[in-house]
């Protein structure tokens, strides 16, 4: 930063008067953005006798990992844990297994309906597709899926879909052409040439895309709470006890959902702007 | 590619046409003949049961203020937040990193954040007891106070919406080329210039996608007010979670899932009119 400060030809005053805004602007968001989790963070951490204390400091005084074991240990809070990860894991899964291949086939290949399929793609970003959980109810009772990880995981799948097409087919444009005709003419199958040429170049972003599935179901509240009844996920659970749970339970809650998210953002920070840079096209 | 194996897409992209129909294409045409249907026959019974309803008139008020309060100061953060970091040299990926954390973060979790804020015994009352605005603890979820309620709504939708909106306006600001900028600076375009007649225009297609998402997820807003204010802020998604969950009645729940989605399709439709992308105007 130094280095750019001097390199300016314009006067040092200005010059440092106007970093310093800068800088002032950059730190008060990133506080506006810490600075709740970290209150939460405390709320979940400070057990009862935290809830009531007052006036607050907003010091980390008197926390323990303690209340939040105990919240752990809360009937049904570990259940609808693994039942998330569940219903997460087949989303993931679901998802790059139905969207890579459309996304390969949107890359490579110009074919009769591919306007369409990509109209229909997009066309679900328009709904408010968590919705469409409500008449799901019926049909899912009558195949046996309500109340099951299943069910909600192809819900979710619905969400992470039409997103995990369109960025595979970017991620896959990325791969150049000539390096998988070039295993053609070296007498590899297609899929061969697929699965020893492209399918390790395009890893990581189909990995980074498979961490965004994962966040999609893991966050998703209506259509878990809807499609559940005893087999909850942890928001669906949240949801449905938060009116009768003391508040450092809810705070618990708030930082147990918030924590598994947080780290896979962290894991896949590189891939997030070509990824929305490529499905906001 | 070549011409005899033309099969070879529809083969790839048949399973998800086939997932997206079964539950997207027949859960939408459900949801329309629930809706207006009664015991079998069309009608119009669920429709006016839901406009009949005591919480109709006011959630949808609800839900179009805190979309019309929230999605607007969104695009102005998301668009400060993209021209201060394409000013930063080092440190750019870890602020980056630390403005994108709340797009891993839902909207009950969101919530529940800022309950632990702005509760009675909450931080912000302590924040303003130690300037010495209040005495004694204030409420500020309560139904006695919609007010102070929607702006705790609307600050927890801010805080937690803004990353989706700030990450495509930085994929589309990293796509405008530097030579556009530099060419208008040579030509003396002062900073706010080439903010309103570079900048802006180039990334229009990255403005107009994150305002569909975001204006869709804001007609969607659901658990971050179920979070702070229980069932004093009646949104349209909250009534039909309860017509659906508490009421049991589906044909009502899905009256309101019906109005949710043509809002949404009206608002797609006035962004995709209202922000014009012309293909030839690209970067």
């Amino acid at each position: 930063m130094s280095a750019q400060t001097t390199s300016k030809a314009s006067p040092a005053g200005f010059v440092s008067s106007s970093r310093w805004l800068l800088w002032s602007g950059i730190a008060a968001l990133c506080a506006w953005v810490m600075v709740p989790i970290y209150l939460v963070a405390l709320g979940a951490l400070g057990g009862r006798q935290g809830v009531y204390q007052w006036p607050k400091t907003g010091l980390p005084t008197g926390i323990s990992l303690d209340p939040f074991i105990l919240f752990l240990k809360t009937e049904g809070v570990l259940q609808s844990f693994l039942n998330s990860l569940g219903a997460a894991g087949i989303t993931v899964a679901l998802s790059i297994l139905l969207g890579a291949p459309a996304g390969y086939a949107l890359a490579r290949y110009n074919f009769h309906g591919k306007d369409g399929y990509r109209l229909l793609v997009l066309l679900t970003r328009a709904f408010p597709l968590a919705i469409l959980a409500l008449p799901l109810t019926v049909s899912f009772i009558r195949l046996g899926l309500y109340d099951t990880i299943i069910g909600v995981g192809l819900i979710h799948t619905v969400l992470a879909l039409p997103f995990a097409a369109l960025v595979t087919q970017g991620i896959f444009m990325g791969v150049p052409r000539e390096l998988e005709e070039a295993a053609w003419v070296f007498g590899c199958t297609r899929a061969q040439a697929f699965f020893k040429i492209v399918a390790p170049l395009a890893l990581p972003g189909i990995v980074a895309t498979a961490v965004f599935a994962f966040v999609i179901s893991w966050n998703e509240v209506f259509a878990a709470s809807v499609l559940t009844v005893r087999n909850r996920t942890l928001t669906a659970y949240l949801l449905t006890v938060l009116s009768e749970s003391p508040m450092h339970y809810r705070f618990a809650g708030g930082l147990m959902l918030i924590l598994p998210s947080v780290i896979f953002i962290f894991a896949v920070r590189r891939y997030l702007f070509a990824i929305w840079g490529i499905s906001s096209k | 590619m070549t011409n005899n194996r033309s099969w070879i897409p529809y083969l790839l992209i048949l399973p998800s046409v086939a997932f997206l129909a079964l539950l997207f294409i027949v859960p939408l045409l459900q949801t329309i003949w629930l809706a207006f249907s009664d015991n079998g026959v069309p009608s119009p019974a669920n429709a006016q049961r839901m406009m009949a309803d005591i919480n109709f008139a006011r959630s949808i008020k609800n839900t179009f203020l805190l979309t019309l309060a929230v999605v607007p100061v969104q695009l102005a953060i998301a668009l400060v937040m993209g021209t201060m970091v394409a000013k930063v040299g080092r440190g750019r990926e870890t602020i980056l990193w630390v403005w994108t954390i709340p797009l891993g973060i839902s909207d009950l979790a969101a919530g529940l954040v800022w309950l632990s804020i702005l509760q009675n015994s909450g931080y912000f009352n302590s924040l303003l007891l130690g300037l010495g605005i209040i005495e004694r603890q204030a409420s500020w979820l309560s139904y006695q106070t919609p007010v102070a309620l929607f702006f705790a709504i609307a600050v927890a939708e801010i805080w937690r919406g803004t990353a989706i909106v700030m990450v495509i306006i930085v994929a589309g600001l990293n796509q405008v080329p530097r030579e556009f900028r530099e060419a208008a600076e040579i030509f003396g375009a002062g900073a706010w210039t080439r903010f309103w007649r570079i900048t802006l225009p180039l990334i229009r297609p990255a403005l107009q996608s994150a305002l569909i998402l975001r204006t869709v997820l804001a007609f969607e807003v659901f658990a971050v007010v179920y979070a702070l204010g229980g069932r004093n802020f009646p949104v349209l998604v909250g009534e039909a979670y309860n017509w659906q969950n508490q009421n049991q009645n589906y044909g009502v729940a899905a009256a309101y899932a019906v109005l949710i989605m043509i809002i949404s399709l009206a608002a797609t439709m006035i962004y995709l009119k209202a922000i014009k992308v012309d293909p030839e105007r690209l970067p």
